[in-house]
């Protein structure tokens, strides 16, 4: 079904229930695990974290099971690849239409992409992805890698 | 018949956001039967790309006072409520 985000998601940049203080934690969590596994070069961390503040990504969902897709310009990117994360309880993104309104965020995909054309198509996957209620609370309860791979699969 | 309407996407870059956006929206308004024109650009650039489009559709905060219709949603990412924003769409365009 989401393809390329399943080709595209590393098994081991995937967080499974994880505690975070703040938006800022969470991206720096997954963004030090893409840039382990050899993705991202190391300004990628920091060069999300100051698009977050002036473009932020929350997408509300409704109630406090919100999304957000967090990402940076091609220069911090040496490969393509998603980190993804559900958190235990949720931490505040910003709303991308409405910067000033925060959202309880449980889901988080972290992109690291050099190519337009692969980043449409992967955003176009996790749109697919957030649109079925079912599979964003399935997601938010999956306990290993597997779990979630097989959902999206 | 009317002349095709051009419709600005618009998102943080004006890449891919604005990308997913615009082709579900001109899918959506071809199953309606209507055809758009569409560009794209960053939300900031608005202003400086308006003059000859009819609608603003963007997922990024918009500059106030574009002087041209604007409706700025997540619908076409999330889903919720994409079928009321596209009847706002259409009703723009109709206009």
């Amino acid at each position: 079904m989401a393809q390329a985000l399943i080709e595209h998601l590393d098994p081991g940049a995937i967080l499974l229930g994880v505690r975070a203080a703040s938006d800022r934690e969470v991206i720096e969590l997954l963004a030090e695990r893409l840039f382990a596994l050899g993705y991202v070069r190391e300004s990628y961390g920091e060069a999300v974290l100051a698009r977050e503040a002036s473009l932020p990504t929350g997408l509300p969902l409704g109630a406090d099971g919100n999304v957000a897709v967090p990402h940076t310009d091609p220069e911090h990117v040496l490969k393509a690849g998603i980190a993804f994360a559900s958190l235990a309880e949720p931490v505040e993104f910003a709303n991308m239409e409405n910067p000033e309104e925060k959202l309880k965020v449980r889901l988080v995909f972290l992109m690291a992409l050099n190519d337009k054309d692969k980043q449409i198509e992967l955003l176009q996957e996790i749109a697919g992805t957030i649109q079925s209620p079912e599979l964003i609370a399935a997601l938010g309860q999956a306990k290993s890698t597997q779990d979630v791979l097989q959902l999206l699969r | 018949m009317n002349k095709q309407k051009t419709v600005l996407f618009a998102c943080g870059t004006g890449i891919a956001t604005s990308t997913v956006v615009a082709h579900a929206v001109e899918d959506a308004l071809k199953e309606r039967g209507i055809r758009i024109n569409t560009r794209q650009c960053k939300a900031t650039e608005v202003a400086s790309n308006i003059d000859d489009v009819d609608l603003v559709v963007s997922t990024a905060q918009l500059p106030k006072d574009l002087g041209k219709p604007s409706i700025t949603t997540l619908a076409f990412l999330t889903g919720i409520g994409k079928t009321d924003v596209l009847d706002q769409i259409e009703a723009a365009l109709r206009d």
